[in-house]
């Protein structure tokens, strides 16, 4: 983090229930920070707290937080302001319905959009304030490869993370006049409960590994990072096939 | 998925769950199923104690966290997936340690007293299963039924070292021992032979915490039986961390590289380091405890068709002669073992089929190769001919009748499970192979 010995750091963490978020608390309080656990899950979040706390001695906090639920956004970043130190944000909430569940059931793709895309914005919207004021931090937001380009498998995901990826570049800009960096993660595979059992993984990232990438290219003020960093090739490839090729392939 | 103990040599093909949550587990544990279902914890059991082919296996690995901590009492509650290894760390920086550990930190606390495991300091502190001080398990049946060593002892002691059978351990309380500093005052001596090397254990766990004897299972003739004794205890002064970086084993190893000439001048090299004189020095209690842990994946030296460990325990009265024979049987097979380990164990365990018990443990590795399943059944019988036992973590090829010889509590065993499992809910490929349930 940036040097400043007598501040008190806190990272905010948002869908502390994913494992990647789990891991990347334990780390960022091991380096020194409180934490703020964010989620739906509040049994879980709890066991996370005492986990966290007694690893490392750090103070640590858990508000509830559903990302679906923007009416209540507002109120939540002020608690979390208040409780905070110095803020810092990991972003690690997502949902991913199955494809050919969403083309049967629109009701998935409004669920994508709205804890993808418009929960991300919404409590970014309202930590960006907060985060201009304060003059300095950092902002960790866990997207995905998916938003590189619209795939057959998972277009819809891959298209509400290709909008939070856009919106991330302004925001990127916006806070970088007040000192905050923004960096955008591209998890390929992450080891977690959203792949466990998919057939034909590969690159696959731990939580572990993929927590302190994270904690890695805040520290070092990154703006988009691939993680594991293989997936940077594969997806420059990707990019470029050309679209009457892409159409037929079925990744 | 495929999945394999630590030995690598048994493998299943199961349907694995990996919850993350602890409401996970239990509806893991609740799905439908035909065939059964057992924990596969840190995968460091060498045989098939926590495989299941054909069937289920649920993974408590992501169930990792510390659920309180009483730095005064020093009480600790943990899911099952905590490792040994981490709990050590996290209790040595307020001065406590785990007061059982085994030779890997990669053990879960679920994993060690499913196995009921032991460590250097057996004779002094006994085995992890004494220090556990409740367990929440999910019984076959679904119900969560919290256990003690008072309420329903019966089915307490099944569960330490039930490998796994009586159902699901969800969280458990351990009973941390409070220690003056993070390091150990070690000392190695060498042994020139069986006879000395005994003497000298006998002498050292009167004196010392931690006893442990390396010894060389490749010399034959006078030096039959010669090794390295290491005893230790509990240090008054604090020394540095040990390093945090790991070597990783990059890739298989080709099965030829563990041969006869490669283990003989391992061992060759691993005694004569030392002078005669001996040496004491101040270690890590993290490093003195867990020395192959630096080396990630060193199971993979053994190339792929794996390996199995063979550890017996024999009492007392038996030891001098059974140890001879056994020691005789293995350098005359000629097939060597890469690091053979012996020490002395003071206390028996609570367990039904709890391994430990007064008297010596040897324990050795052997590369999957022709000729292998012969050594361990000379090895078995030889056990069974002093009154000894094999050990269930390390095993992979003993039969049911001499299992049943030689765990005489066998039958309190199958009683309890015969009360809370009588649909037969918890399988693996060892109840199986041992007919454990009869
Ligand atoms: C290098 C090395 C050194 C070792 N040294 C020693 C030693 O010095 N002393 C010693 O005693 N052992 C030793 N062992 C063996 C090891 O400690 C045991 O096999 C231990 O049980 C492994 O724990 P695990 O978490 O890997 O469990 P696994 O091997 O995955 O499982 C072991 C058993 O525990 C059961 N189990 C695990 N968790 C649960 C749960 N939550 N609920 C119900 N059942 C459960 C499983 O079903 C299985 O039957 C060593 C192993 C290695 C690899
Ligand atoms: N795993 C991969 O390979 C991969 C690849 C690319 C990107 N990602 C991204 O990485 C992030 C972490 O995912 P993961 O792999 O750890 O999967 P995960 O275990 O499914 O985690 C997703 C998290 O999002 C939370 N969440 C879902 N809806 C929410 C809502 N309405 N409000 C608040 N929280 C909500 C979930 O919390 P609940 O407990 O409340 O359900 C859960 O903690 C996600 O953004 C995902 O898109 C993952």
């Amino acid at each position: 983090m940036t040097s400043n010995k007598n501040r008190k750091e806190s990272w905010l963490v948002l869908g502390a229930s994913s494992s990647v978020a789990r891991a990347f608390a334990r780390a960022a309080a091991e380096d020194g920070a409180d934490i703020i656990l964010a989620g739906r899950d509040m049994d879980d979040l709890g066991r996370t707290a005492e986990d966290v706390s007694v690893r490392t001695g750090r103070d640590v906090d858990v508000i509830a937080f559903d990302a679906e639920d923007v009416a209540s956004h507002a109120a939540f970043v002020e608690d979390a302001v208040n409780r905070a130190g110095f803020l810092n944000v990991f972003l690690a909430f997502g949902a991913m319905p199955e494809q050919d569940e969403i083309d049967t059931d629109f009701a998935l793709a409004e669920r994508s959009i709205a804890v993808n895309y418009t929960g991300a914005l919404s409590v970014l919207h309202r930590l960006a304030p907060h985060l201009e004021e304060q003059g300095d931090g950092h902002v960790v937001v866990l997207s995905s490869v998916a938003g590189d380009r619209g795939r057959l498998k998972n277009y819809v995901y891959g298209s509400a993370k290709a909008g939070l990826n856009t919106y991330l570049q302004g925001l990127r800009a916006r806070l970088f006049r007040k000192g905050v960096s923004v960096t955008t993660i591209k998890p390929g595979f992450m080891d977690t409960d959203m792949t466990w059992g998919i057939e034909g993984m590969f690159l696959v990232a731990s939580p572990d590994q993929a927590a302190r990438a994270c904690l890695n290219a805040a520290r070092k003020r990154r703006h988009v990072v691939y993680v594991p960093f293989f997936w940077w090739g594969i997806m420059n490839i990707i990019r470029h096939i050309p679209e009457f090729i892409f159409k037929k392939m079925n990744i | 998925m495929e999945l394999s103990g630590w030995g690598r040599a048994l493998t299943a093909e199961v349907r694995a769950w990996r919850p993350e949550r602890a409401p996970g587990l239990a509806e893991a544990f609740r799905a439908e199923r035909e065939d059964g279902v057992i924990v596969y914890a840190g995968g460091r059991s060498y045989g098939d104690a926590p495989l299941n082919g054909g069937g289920d296996v649920i993974m408590t690995g992501r169930l990792d966290r510390i659920l309180s901590a009483d730095w005064e009492s020093g009480e600790v509650v943990c899911e099952p997936g905590v490792t040994i290894g981490d709990l050590m760390r996290i209790a040595l920086s307020h001065k406590f340690i785990v007061p059982v550990s085994p030779g890997t930190g990669f053990a879960t606390v679920g994993g060690g007293l499913a196995n009921d495991v032991h460590g250097k300091n057996q004779h002094r502190h006994g085995s992890f299963g004494d220090h556990v001080q409740w367990v929440d398990l999910m019984l076959p049946s679904g119900e969560v039924k919290r256990i003690t060593p008072d309420a329903d002892s019966e089915l307490f002691n099944a569960t330490v070292g039930g490998i796994g059978l009586t159902g699901i351990m969800l969280a458990m309380s351990i009973k941390l021992r409070r220690v003056k500093s993070n390091a150990v005052l070690m000392r190695e001596k060498k042994a020139r032979d069986l006879d000395e090397f005994l003497a000298m254990q006998d002498e050292a766990r009167e004196k010392h915490a931690y006893v442990v004897g390396w010894i060389d299972a490749t010399a034959r003739g006078r030096s039959l039986g010669r090794g390295i004794m290491e005893s230790a205890d509990d240090s008054q002064g604090e020394t540095d961390a040990p390093p945090g970086g790991r070597i990783r084993m990059p890739v298989e190893m080709p099965g030829f590289a563990m041969n006869r000439v490669s283990i003989s001048l391992f061992n060759a090299f691993y005694y004569h380091r030392l002078p005669f004189g001996g040496r004491e020095r101040q270690a890590p209690i993290t490093q003195f405890l867990y020395p192959l842990d630096a080396i990630e994946d060193w199971n993979r030296l053994y190339g792929k068709r794996g390996f199995y460990q063979f550890q017996c325990a024999l009492p007392e009265v038996e030891s001098p002669v059974g140890l001879r024979k056994l020691m005789e049987a293995i350098s005359g097979a000629g097939t060597g073992s890469f690091l053979a380990v012996l020490k002395s164990m003071g206390k028996w365990g609570r367990g039904h089929l709890s391994f430990p018990m007064p008297g010596y443990t040897l324990a050795l590795d052997f590369p999957s190769k022709p000729g292998v399943i012969e050594l361990l059944d000379r090895l078995e019988r030889i056990t069974l001919d002093h009154g000894g036992r094999i050990y269930l973590a390390k095993d992979g090829a003993m039969k049911a009748e001499s299992f049943a010889q030689m765990y005489p509590k066998l039958d309190e065993f199958r009683a309890v499970l015969d009360r809370i499992d009588p649909n037969r809910v918890m399988d693996s490929d060892m109840s199986r192979r041992l007919k454990i349930r009869g």
